[in-house]
């Protein structure tokens, strides 16, 4: 009984996770620049990161695997957001103006549409 | 970076345990390859966190007790904001309204402001884009989450993981 009712826990995060990685990547093409899109890309980084983990660890039980598996959950959750400010960082230093508004970025346009 | 010499030895040491008990743990295998590659990571490992100054900043030790709290409260701002940056995405109208928030960081240690930092960025719909001399320029995704933010509640939660 407690078995099944987990399961279908874990099947419920799973999906609800692979829906967060859809999600992310339709706001990838649909968000009009830059700036708006890393905000797409980190739904996926986080809460995709977070439900599907979850899931897996559901579906391990108690023992060394979901260690393992909440320990990469974590340093990706410690790394993720680094790596996005990195990113940022580095779009803004190089003169990319983020003010632009909901304007899409010069030459990006052509390929979504 | 004259200061490699002040660095405590207990804490290496601790480190260096701290390490080389998980590699053993988290391996579980014993042959002597492997056993050689985990010395070589943990040494790697703390030769690098003594390049990088861990050891000279013991705010980092203080707050890890009060960390799980404070990542309850930020999974719950965590969801709370995917859902709402998903219905933004989703809505044919997609109306975001793009925003730059400047913010002033009320915890004091480097620490602290990273937290703060990777904090704002973790949580859909805002992005850190730049940490300097305690000053934070976030970009939002809507004016309404600029407005949340300016209310400061992450920034004081943040704070007061430092505080002792």
């Amino acid at each position: 009984m407690i078995d099944v009712v987990l399961d279908v826990i874990s099947w419920v995060l799973l999906a609800l996770g692979g829906a967060c990685v859809l999600i992310g990547g339709i706001g990838g093409l649909r968000l009009p620049n830059f700036y708006t899109r890393i905000h797409a890309a980190s739904l996926t980084d986080t809460m995709a990161t977070l439900l599907i983990f979850t899931g897996m660890m559901l579906q391990s039980g108690f023992s060394l695997p979901t260690m393992k598996l909440f320990a990469i959950m974590l340093f990706l959750l410690l790394t993720g957001p680094t790596a996005t400010y990195a990113l940022a960082n580095a779009a803004l230093l190089s003169g990319m103006k983020p003010d632009s508004g909901v304007e899409r970025d010069r030459g990006a346009s052509g390929g979504v549409q | 970076m004259s200061q490699h010499g002040e660095a405590q030895l207990p804490a290496v040491l601790l480190l260096l345990l701290v390490l080389a008990v998980s590699w053993v743990l988290w391996s579980g295998l014993y042959k002597p390859l492997l056993l050689g590659l985990g010395v070589f990571s943990c040494l790697l490992s703390v030769y690098m966190a003594l390049r990088m100054g861990f050891f000279r900043n013991q705010a980092m030790m203080s707050l890890l007790p009060r960390l799980p709290g404070y990542w309850w409260w930020l999974l719950r701002e965590i969801a709370r904001s995917s859902v709402e940056v998903a219905r933004i995405i989703l809505k044919p109208s997609m109306p975001i309204s793009p925003t730059l928030v400047e913010l002033a960081s009320q915890a004091d240690s480097e620490a602290g402001q990273v937290i703060l930092g990777n904090s704002i960025t973790l949580s859909p719909g805002t992005v850190t884009l730049d940490l300097h001399e305690g000053k934070l320029l976030v970009h939002c995704l809507t004016r309404d989450t600029a407005r949340e933010l300016q209310a400061g509640e992450v920034s004081r939660r943040a704070a007061a993981l430092e505080r002792n």
